[in-house]
């Protein structure tokens, strides 16, 4: 489980996160939304340490990971797997080897045995005989897809993902959001993804956060979503005809 | 000013960070020889071509200035020698590699910034800095001396072509004038140069792609950036080290 305590961050005297409180419970998928710019990358980034926020704590299974420096920090963050936007493998390095990176890093494992794991790890996401590719060499699908294969070959007990189906058509939006799902549930990992795609919302969110303008604006289940009543979410959530529609439907039960 | 400071500061930070105790030598190890090979072998092939032609443009300068019958051509070997061994081997051919080398560092690394490869390397728990810079630091600081020291011998040798090939002096003057008061501590004081170059064109090239904030636009701007601070350091420095070492 994570806790968020007072969170806080500015960027050159403008104040991007604003007193933000939050828990995130393990074996469950927490999807932070809100509008481009809102804040909510860069609460994700405060909460994983790639930002130091201004102030507030941020508690990582109990321990207070605001106050750790230098080799805790480097525990904590050896148990965290993160997607990121643009995928962010390695250029210089094969599929396969992309996998290997944090456990040639991190673990005194024989080259066979992490060959062994990475190729479990890209089995898992559907990847198979491509280990030998460089990264540009295959499709934005498939990247978004070794990228979680290498957030989970260490067995992250916390995944992060910014904005994991940016650029996907939707069918394989769905493949990676029942990716994160099934991570989530095997390895019991507490999951935080940052999106503004309401189908993902809607297919594996256990829980949704709202940020709006650098603030928690409402927090609550899709059930809870769909019978809001909050001005800012609805206008966010249900911003085409189409949408509202669907809304309306549901409510009516037609 | 103010910026300069904060640079400089920025820059001091991210050494400490590069110097620390790196986590796996042996990845280490394998990545300075991928670094010897991007940033040294790969820029054989321009030293080799650069270095015979600049010999032989000097020597070719000296020999058509000297009229008077009461110098010795002797002088044009000896100049040609000092040249090249005190300025030309060390400080232009790092100038050259500043522009090559650290354009090709500070790309890279502002690529991989902007791509969220370093976010990625320190999410997972690595010292990025350290693992991205200092293999690139040793595989400079162990490979440029290699490099400034064929040039030598191959600046040398292009003084010896031309005077083999136009006859515009006696080959046994060139080779006497060579070997006229030589000193090795000139060896030594372009040894030293070469090494603060080095250092200076990875780690200033370094920071300024380590550091780029933004996109594409903004690598291409810091790269620059990274190649002209890298030269003003190294003449600076030549400067410095000069009136320290020879004087």
């Amino acid at each position: 489980m994570i806790e968020l305590k007072g969170i806080n961050k500015s960027f050159d005297g403008v104040q991007i996160i604003k007193d933000v409180s939050a828990s995130f419970e393990k074996g469950k998928v927490t999807q932070i939304i809100g509008k481009s710019g809102s804040g909510k990358s860069v609460l994700t980034k405060c909460v994983v340490g790639l930002h130091e926020p201004d102030s507030g704590q941020i508690i990582y299974d109990g321990q207070n990971y605001s106050d750790m420096r230098g080799s805790e920090r480097t525990e904590i963050r050896k148990s965290i797997g993160m997607l990121f936007q643009a995928s962010a493998l390695f250029d210089s390095l094969t599929v396969l080897q992309n996998v290997m990176f944090p456990l040639t890093m991190f673990t005194d494992q024989s080259k066979s045995e992490m060959e062994d794991r990475a190729n479990e790890c890209l089995r898992k996401v559907n990847i198979i005989d491509k280990g030998h590719l460089f990264p540009a060499e295959t499709s934005g699908g498939m990247q978004k897809r070794i990228a979680i294969a290498r957030a989970i070959a260490m067995e992250p007990k916390y995944l992060f993902a910014d904005e994991p189906n940016s650029g996907l058509d939707p069918q394989t939006a769905i493949v990676i959001d029942n990716l994160i799902q099934e991570i989530t549930s095997e390895y019991n990992t507490t999951t935080v993804v940052v999106t503004h795609d309401m189908n993902s919302v809607m297919e594996v969110a256990d829980k949704i956060i709202f940020i709006h303008n650098g603030q928690k604006w409402w927090q609550g289940t899709k059930e809870e979503l769909i019978r809001t009543d909050n001005t800012e979410l609805q206008d966010f959530v249900y911003a085409s005809k189409f949408m509202k529609r669907l809304r309306e439907s549901l409510l009516s039960g037609s | 000013m103010f910026e300069t400071l904060k640079h400089i500061g920025a820059y001091g930070m991210l050494m400490k960070r590069v110097l620390s105790k790196p986590e796996r030598w042996k990845i280490y190890k394998v990545r300075i020889i991928d670094e010897m090979d991007k940033l040294g072998v790969s820029s054989l092939g321009l030293v080799i071509l650069l270095s015979i032609f600049m010999g032989a443009v000097i020597c070719l300068q000296t020999a058509t200035n000297i009229d008077s019958p009461l110098i010795p051509m002797t002088l044009v070997g000896y100049a040609t020698r000092e040249s090249v061994i005190l300025e030309l081997a060390p400080t232009m051919l790092s100038l050259i590699l500043a522009g090559k080398v650290g354009s090709s560092i500070a790309s890279e690394l502002g690529s991989m910034r902007v791509t969220e490869q370093i976010d990625a390397l320190d999410i997972m728990g690595v010292n990025s800095a350290s693992y991205l810079i200092l293999p690139k630091l040793v595989s400079a600081l162990v490979f440029f001396p290699f490099l400034i020291i064929i040039s030598m011998v191959l600046g040398i040798f292009g003084g010896y072509i031309v005077s083999v090939g136009t006859g515009i002096l006696e080959t046994q003057d060139y080779i006497d004038g060579i070997h006229l008061d030589f000193k090795l501590y000139h060896v030594f004081y372009a040894m030293v140069k070469t090494l603060f170059f080095a250092a200076i064109i990875t780690t200033v090239s370094a920071y300024y792609g380590y550091t780029v904030k933004g996109g594409s636009l903004e690598v291409g701007k810091n790269s620059t950036k990274g190649v002209v601070s890298s030269s003003i350091l190294i003449l600076v420095f030549n400067y410095l080290l000069t009136q320290i070492m020879l004087i």
